[in-house]
């Protein structure tokens, strides 16, 4: 097995990759962010204890590790679900957002600003910021507004303002710009909470650490459970926070890392993967992979799953790519649709289609796994807000219209 | 590229008359033997159209601009505002290549003033750090700005320019610490300061801030220092350049573009002009002295920048 360092440096590395590709003016901000999270977490015991205590009694931590007895028998090996979709707002999301608004508080800022795709980040960062007493603005791409109506809806609900994105693609990655525009322009009030482990240094290593409770309890879990470590730990990729934090705990144990990233229509056409078909690059002030044409700009990302249709993804996972401490595997729309009914019929659980790619990975898997290595997903969230989509791309398929 | 300390002091180039570090030089020596700042407007390159950069750079020098600071086209532009954003849209969506940018300036700087290129660092990745530094120098490029490469990542690709007489650019932000300022206070061609935190943009009003956060830069920093975003009218330019070395101007300038789409380097040597002649020295204005004397005042050497 590959042996991964420390990462980061200090100079916010993993490997070649990470670092702080923003503008001067966020500098002294990161150089803040950095020194104020050091010192939360090795010096302030408070703090853990506050952020354990809203895991526990507001989350609902520790999620549940579910044995999945009829998809074990299908995959012809013991599959163990993490179920992130039992948290309240309904996935992995709510681990990040409350560990860092936490963290704002400590730091004297006031206004909370995020970036959201599918909504279930800016549904997070809302969340806490009612459970906080913090305002929260949440920038969304055009295009996300209007497929993610209803996740709109409940921001605004939880009082937080949302902005359309106009520009570029009108997308998450757009809506990553404008957020980083505001955090340039009112970086003395305002606090940033990245959704994912994207971004300059420390977020990438922040957000890691925020979600890294996934695989710590995944790791008691399974040992409790199946008597031994897993074979193989599953995740999907968009960003990468659901995996890594899965991923993170088990880095040092013999144990198979798998991130499964959206094909989209496949990898010939429209897609997502950017570990899988992506070229180094900076984006959103990181060095990593990305989609990207040869002449550096940034491609539009396609995934049913609007919380992978990202063309970046963490610069830890590029590092664990490239030193094949994991491997990155990807799964077309019509594959994760799939098995979005398979995990619904076989187990009564609905997942959300981000996590339903890892599902999808694991079911092509039949019958070439070890009969004996327990297999755990990540089962980052739930499918309730994926429902209305994918019950209309049915309906346009059945009509004979093309889907997507 | 690998992350190389932020306070290494950049190579000393070797310096010959045709070099970008010279002529930049140059020109910030010319405008204030003029007693006026350098004035340094901007445009996107393939906006309206690749084929009118020339024409605009060489509209630009004819009203008197100093350097022209050429912006390539980049999908994801994070320090830009709504009316850069769309002018680099635009050009994307006409066909905007970067492959034919260099050759696009080398037919036009012959006759243009020095040219610094604003870009962000993906393209230049994408095309080969060496390959772009390579084809903007042979271009006749003088220097680069790289918005989202800040000091601390800017080691190899500052060494990279050097080598090759080009400058890179160091920004300086009012959020800068003094440990940054000292960091860039010396080296070849000029800093770039910041004038608020934000993103470029069309502003009505100057913030007052900008010339407190102007003197803070030129007591701390031996090079030139130009001051952009934000600085929109010739009254603001006049302001900003009784207090910098240089005043940069782009979203006011690519607005007056976009208004006259048929003819951009009407748009161009209007505006500019414009803004030129309210820089031009008047001695019934006392700003200058004061500021010099204030310089003198505080211990420092004489007007060496
Ligand atoms: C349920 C769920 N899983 C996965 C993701 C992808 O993000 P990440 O790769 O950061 O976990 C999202 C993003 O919105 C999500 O909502």
């Amino acid at each position: 097995m590959t042996r991964v360092a420390r990462v980061p440096d200090r100079h916010g590395r993993f490997g070649r990759f990470g670092g702080r590709y923003v503008p001067e003016t966020l500098i002294p901000a990161l150089v803040e962010l950095e020194r104020a999270y050091q010192e939360v977490v090795v010096h302030d015991p408070a703090f853990t204890r506050e952020l354990r205590g809203l895991l526990r009694d507001y989350v609902g931590r520790p999620s549940p590790l579910t044995y999945a007895a009829r998809i074990s028998d299908v995959v012809g090996a013991p599959v163990y679900l993490k179920r992130e979709d039992l948290n309240h707002t309904g996935a992995h999301k709510i681990n990040n957002t409350l560990g860092q608004a936490l963290l704002a508080r400590r730091m004297g800022k006031t206004r909370l600003i995020a970036e959201t795709g599918a909504g279930q980040h800016g549904v997070a960062t809302a969340t806490v910021a009612a459970l906080l007493g913090m305002r929260a603005e949440v920038y969304m791409g055009q295009v996300d507004v209007e497929r993610q109506a209803l996740n709109v809806y409940r921001m605004n609900l939880l009082g937080a303002a949302v902005h359309p994105v106009t520009g570029g693609t009108a997308t998450l990655k757009d809506a990553t710009n404008e957020a980083i525009r505001d955090w340039v322009t009112n970086v003395r009030d305002t606090y940033y909470i990245i959704g994912s482990v994207v971004g300059p240094h420390p977020y990438p290593a922040m957000v890691r650490d925020f979600q890294s409770v996934i695989g710590q309890e995944a790791r008691r879990q399974i040992t409790k459970m199946a008597g031994r470590l897993p074979g193989m730990a599953v995740a999907p990729v968009g960003g990468g926070s659901n995996a890594m934090g899965l991923f993170y705990p088990f880095r040092h144990d013999p144990v198979d890392l798998v991130g499964v990233e959206a094909a989209g229509e496949g990898l010939q056409g429209r897609h997502a993967a950017s570990l899988v078909r992506g070229r180094p690059g900076v984006l959103h002030g990181a060095f990593s992979y990305l989609l990207q044409t040869d002449e550096g700009q940034v491609l539009p990302a396609h995934s049913v799953s609007a919380g992978l249709d990202y063309p970046g993804v963490g610069p830890e996972h590029a590092y664990y790519r490239e030193t094949g401490r994991a491997r990155y595997e990807a799964i077309t729309d019509a594959e994760a649709l799939e098995a979005f009914h398979r995990l619904s019929e076989l187990e009564g659980i609905i997942p959300a289609l981000e996590s339903a790619h890892a599902v999808a990975w694991v079911l092509k898997q039949a019958g070439r796994l070890p009969v004996d290595a327990p297999v755990i997903i990540n089962l980052s969230g739930r499918g309730d807000k994926d429902v209305d989509q994918v019950a209309a791309l049915e309906r346009r398929a059945r009509s004979g219209e093309v889907g997507g | 590229m690998k992350g190389t300390k932020g306070s290494e002091r950049r190579e000393a180039p070797k310096t010959t008359a045709s070099s970008g570090t010279a002529r930049i030089a140059a020109a910030f020596a010319s405008a204030r033997a003029g007693k006026r700042a350098a004035l340094m407007p901007y445009v996107t390159a393939g906006y309206p159209t690749l084929a009118s950069l020339g024409p605009q750079l060489r509209a630009a020098g004819r009203a008197g601009a100093d350097l022209v600071e050429v912006g390539v086209p980049f999908s994801d532009p994070l320090a830009d505002g709504p009316v850069v954003q769309q002018a680099a849209e635009e050009a994307l969506r006409g066909g905007y290549r970067l492959g034919e940018l260099f050759s696009a300036i080398r037919e036009a700087a012959r006759d243009a003033p020095p040219l610094v290129l604003l870009t962000y660092i993906n393209p230049v990745l994408a095309y080969g750090a060496e390959r772009f530094l390579d084809e903007a120098r042979d271009a006749g490029v003088t220097g680069l700005i790289v918005p989202d490469l800040p000091l601390v990542e800017s080691g190899a690709l500052g060494r990279a320019a050097a080598r090759r007489d080009l400058v890179l650019v160091p920004m300086a932000a009012p959020t800068s610490t003094d440990a940054h300022l000292a960091a860039v206070a010396e080296g070849p061609g000029f800093v770039y300061g910041v004038s608020v935190t934000g993103v470029t943009g069309v502003r009505e009003r100057l913030d007052p801030e900008v010339l407190a956060f102007a003197d803070r830069l030129k007591a701390k920093i031996r090079r030139p220092v130009a001051i952009g975003f934000g600085i929109s009218t010739p009254n603001q330019a006049r302001e900003v350049g009784a207090r910098a070395d240089g005043v940069i101007i782009g979203s006011a300038l690519v607005r007056a573009i976009g208004q006259r789409l048929s003819c951009p380097e009407a748009a161009v040597e209007e505006f500019v002009a414009r803004i030129r002649q309210a820089m031009e020295p008047d001695d019934a204005t006392p700003t200058r002295s004061v500021f010099d004397n204030r310089r003198i005042a505080a211990g420092e050497e004489g007007p060496e920048r």
